[in-house]
């Protein structure tokens, strides 16, 4: 365990295999809450903060799957963490900081279907990740949806403003050829090496 | 029950992806050679019409309340089975569609199509409900990955055709890799989506 593996795995999260623009997951809430600046930057910090805690839980829940031998079982049960979780962060927020809970509204339940979260999850049990590298992975994860959704977010408020489309390519299809130049952008840092 | 109808639904008017914009995640990620995309349309297919079936069946039984939780559970369950069929006997799918297959739990189609439809109509309704949606995603995938096979790497039928290899239409070094890339994915679905806008639009302005 050393820092310069937390480094790439961190820098690999965030850039290299960013996990919208290049691993994919993640595209409802990248493309339903994108709309506007202040609810992308809301939803990014959830996501984060989600991604870390899931990560962080299913890790121990993983051991005790592999001890019982049951793990067949693994996405059934890491659905289920996934989803407690949730639903216990939307309570606690309710009832300490209510101007967050108010501010996130519905994008908070819908954390639970974001393909992010029990992707990083799954992919924590793929790499033989260990607790730290997990949570940093799970971090740095949702920090790599926070730039993505930001920098798409400013882009479409000046989009909805300035630009002029085809008629048939107005709303989501212009969405996506913008969403896909910037997958193109992003596939630049794939000769990335850290060390 | 009305078969023709909802086919039509299914695969044009309410197509989940071009249409509904459900579950974009897996359609843009997998679609990148004819195997890929026919493996996970017809696993979509299978466990979106199992888990139909049974969340119709259960629909007085589940109370509200925790009707998402008990969906998620039903589904996570059918796509369990699934995906350990496929590492049994379909190995090489299984390898290249990873992680997207216990993704599916997640995939928005599956849940839409439970809240939506099968909560609130018979088992059999359901299931013809499961089938053609079902059919419209498949089609849409199917659609997108020989798009991007073709252009991306100049083959067609990768995986299934010609030993796995596919039928070479012209050679690699000519293919736009771009297109087998992230970036290849929004461009294609990007122009199918546009394309159905179109064609609504059209449709719209001959029935005035």
């Amino acid at each position: 365990m050393d820092w310069q593996t937390l480094l790439s795995i961190a820098l690999g999260a965030i850039l290299v295999n960013n996990f919208i623009l290049v691993q994919f997951l993640g595209i409802c809430p990248f493309m339903g809450v994108s709309k506007k600046m202040d609810t992308a930057v809301g939803m990014g910090f959830a996501v984060i903060f989600v991604m870390g805690l899931a990560s962080a839980l299913c890790y121990p829940v993983n051991l005790l799957l592999v001890k019982l031998d049951m793990e067949f079982m693994q996405t059934v049960t890491f659905i289920l963490v996934i989803a407690a979780l949730v639903q216990f962060v939307e309570m606690f927020l309710q009832k300490t900081i209510p101007s967050l809970y108010e501010a996130l509204g519905v994008y908070l339940p819908l954390i639970t279907t974001n393909c992010a979260v029990l992707g990083v999850v799954l992919l924590n049990v793929q790499n033989d990740y260990n607790f730290i590298e997990s949570v940093v992975y799970g971090l740095t994860g949702g920090v790599g949806f926070l730039l993505a959704i930001v920098l798409f977010a400013s882009i479409r408020e000046r989009l909805a403003f300035n630009a002029e489309t085809p008629k048939c390519f107005e709303g989501f299809p212009i969405a996506l050829i913008t969403a896909g130049l910037m997958a193109l952008a992003f596939s630049g840092f794939s000769g990335l090496q850290v060390f | 029950m009305n078969f023709g109808k909802q086919l039509k639904e299914g695969v044009l008017t309410q197509n989940p992806v071009l249409v509904q914009l459900l579950g974009m995640c897996s359609t843009m990620a997998i679609t990148t050679s004819l195997s890929n995309g026919l493996g996970m349309g017809v696993s979509v297919l299978i466990i979106l019409t199992l888990s139909n079936i049974i969340i119709s069946a259960l629909r007085k039984i589940i109370p509200d309340k925790i009707r998402i939780a008990a969906y998620i559970v039903v589904i996570a369950g059918f796509v369990t089975m699934v995906d350990l069929l496929l590492q049994a006997y379909l190995q090489d799918i299984a390898n290249s569609l990873g992680v997207f297959i216990p993704l599916i739990v997640v995939n928005c189609i599956i849940l839409a199509r439970a809240e939506s439809f099968a909560s609130k109509n018979g088992v059999l309704a359901s299931a013809v409900d499961g089938i053609t949606q079902g059919l419209g995603y498949t089609l849409v995938l199917l659609v997108m990955s020989v798009i991007r096979e073709f252009l991306g790497s100049g083959t067609f039928g990768g995986g299934i055709l010609n030993g796995g290899e596919g039928i070479r239409i012209f050679p690699e070094s000519y293919g736009a890799l771009m297109m087998v890339l992230p970036v290849g994915g929004f461009l294609t679905l990007g122009c199918l989506i546009a394309l159905m806008q179109w064609a609504q639009n059209r449709s719209k302005e001959g029935k005035k």
